[in-house]
């Protein structure tokens, strides 16, 4: 009896979310306007002097900042909890005769469409200053079902990461800690290719490097490959989505287990 | 369907609790507690900070589940059957679980969206409560704006959107001044009239004085009186002198003046020096000033007064604890 209110009671809880949004049109900012500063920042002032292997930097660019923003997704999922749990409004949802898993799909629906809307306005940026999809039509489907998969993985991780924290002030401590150096320790704005030995063996074992470097595969973009990658980055894409999947089935089940006990007792 | 503001009719039954104990780790926040509210009574949990209501309503309101003891609200058992208790139930917590981000009308009609009511339904039932909560000029505002009185009538009025037959108000009323209050108590005595069962806990004895049939005194996790308010007070004897003191060190010197008069032993306020003193009926004042003075006692204030909820209260605590004391000792 439940579980026929699952889909509608999420879709109220999403609109809950969404007109959150409405309110604080800033809560977007870090999947809007920050990437869309990266893009720019990068294209015309960095963007210069640094060379790429196989093609224009700017194409080579936007996959990077693109992984870079799925990767600060991991924010507004992680603020948005934290902040309903410091507010005790969880509790009046655990009172009312709702389908009892409705509070964290409609937020991950609603944290999904916050990522692609943010992953939309990125991509319109980049045709702008001279990006685009050069691939055929089932590799760019592909990637952007790697990216949507990529995604929902960060919300989760997002979600299991407030759910941990003690405060939204700390959940984006812990974001910038983690997110800043992944992402700049990799093929996300220079190729590999440029970066002393040790630095060049971190960057190529970072999982954000195989995703970009998948990314940028599938839309047919300069890869900015070194000429003896690494096996991950030699198989960009098989990885990419393993590492996807991994986090997904890492941080799926353990979020749901901390909100049951964040929420009871 | 059609709500209206009587409650849904129902057979069953109130809220009923046997054994109730929670445990976090080591401590018991709650001990054999045994409640009963039948349909259509308010029964009020009495206690300070830390005494366990809120434990206790967590457990009936499906929140939280009991060591051990079992409840049931409506008929239904809060554990095996937690879901059909929670469509009997409404809920006003005591942090006034609003959301602040959402205008107060789009609050209202959320719950009510949640309760499966249709959307229109919800609508109205959002409209009628606003007005009725005398919050309708505020409708659609957001509700991180209101005052605090505002935003418990509002979640007083998010608890009665589906008509619940059996409600359950957390401090209700801590932390509003007494205007917002009186309002609220008329709101709360508009929908007990209207037949539901409520369980309300307070730590303002004149709020369960005045809106409950029944009151279950808590402290330390444990139940240490119930009765009506008038059984209680009746217990504690008539009427109270109230002795207030320049200095503490007087204390048990007064203890002994006042001793003659007394018909129980006479409790000291945890603040002040004060003793708050049952004395006999037929006591004269000037007999208890007399003798303060024979004791050599610089009593600043002295008073005569009717017992109220506070000496019940009062009384018993300091009477549980001394128990407590003597069993540890």
């Amino acid at each position: 009896m439940m579980a026929s209110h699952l889909i509608s009671d999420s879709l109220v809880m999403a609109r809950r979310n969404l007109a959150h949004v409405r309110q604080i049109p800033e809560k977007l900012l870090d999947v809007t306007l920050q990437p869309l500063m990266f893009v720019l920042l990068f294209a015309y002032v960095f963007g210069g002097v640094i060379a790429i292997p196989d093609g224009s930097y700017r194409e080579y660019l936007i996959g990077g900042v693109l992984v870079q923003s799925l990767g600060f997704g991991i924010m507004g999922p992680a603020t948005a909890i934290a902040t309903d749990l410091g507010e005790g409004v969880v509790d009046r949802f655990r009172t009312l005769p709702m389908s009892r898993a409705a509070y964290l799909c409609g937020h991950v629906m609603a944290e999904l469409a916050a990522s692609m809307l943010g992953v939309t306005i990125l991509l319109l940026a980049g045709l702008i200053v001279g990006w685009g999809i050069y691939s055929d039509l089932p590799h760019a489907l592909a990637g952007v079902g790697l990216v949507v998969l990529f995604a929902f993985a960060m919300v989760w991780l997002g979600t299991l990461l407030g759910l941990v924290v003690r405060s939204p002030d700390s959940a984006q401590g812990v974001v910038f800690l983690i997110v800043f150096p992944m992402t700049f320790l990799a093929s996300t704005f220079v190729p590999l290719g440029g970066l002393t030995p040790v630095l060049r063996t971190i960057a190529s074992w970072n999982p954000i490097s195989t995703l970009a470097a998948a990314v940028r595969e599938l839309f047919g973009n300069p890869t900015g490959m070194p000429p003896d990658p690494v096996w991950p980055l030699r198989h960009a894409v098989a990885c990419a989505c393993g590492w996807a999947l991994l986090l997904i089935a890492i941080s799926v089940p353990l979020a749901i287990r901390r909100f049951r006990t964040r929420t009871t007792g | 369907m059609v709500y209206d503001n009587d409650v849904r009719s129902t057979k069953a039954t109130g809220v009923h609790a046997e054994g109730l104990g929670k445990r976090f780790g080591e401590l018991w926040a709650l001990r054999n507690v045994h409640l009963a509210a039948p349909a259509g009574t308010v029964l009020g949990l009495l206690g300070h900070n830390g005494a366990g209501k809120t434990t206790a309503l967590r457990i009936l309101t499906t929140l939280a589940v009991p060591t051990e003891g079992r409840a049931s609200v409506a008929g239904h058992d809060v554990v095996t059957e937690a879901a059909r208790v929670r469509e009997r139930i409404g809920v006003a917590g005591q942090a006034a679980t609003v959301d602040g981000l959402l205008t107060a009308r789009a609050n209202l009609e959320m719950v009510g969206r949640l309760y499966h009511l249709s959307r229109n339904d919800a609508r109205a039932r959002a409209t009628a409560l606003l007005e009725r909560v005398d919050l309708a000029g505020d409708a659609d505002r957001l509700v991180k704006t209101f005052s605090g009185g505002m935003r418990r009538r509002l979640d007083l009025a998010a608890c009665l959107v589906a008509s619940p037959p059996v409600l359950f108000l957390d401090e209700p009323t801590t932390g509003l001044d007494p205007y917002s209050r009186n309002q609220l108590w008329e709101l709360l005595r508009d929908h007990i009239r209207g037949g539901a069962t409520v369980v309300l806990t307070t730590q303002y004895l004149e709020e369960a004085d005045r809106l409950a049939d029944e009151i279950v005194v808590l402290d330390h996790g444990k139940v240490c009186a119930r009765g009506t308010p008038s059984e209680l007070k009746a217990r504690i004897g008539g009427e109270r002198i109230v002795v207030t003191m320049g200095r503490r060190d007087e204390l048990s010197r007064a203890h002994a003046a006042l001793d003659p008069f007394l018909e129980a032993p006479a409790v000291e306020d945890a603040d002040q020096p004060r003793l708050i003193a049952p004395v006999r009926a037929g006591t004269r004042l000037v007999e208890i000033v007399r003798a303060l003075d024979g004791a050599g006692i610089d009593a600043v204030d002295v008073q005569r007064r009717e017992v109220t909820l506070d000496d019940v209260f009062l009384m018993l605590t300091a009477n549980s604890r001394a128990a407590a004391a003597a069993e540890a000792a």
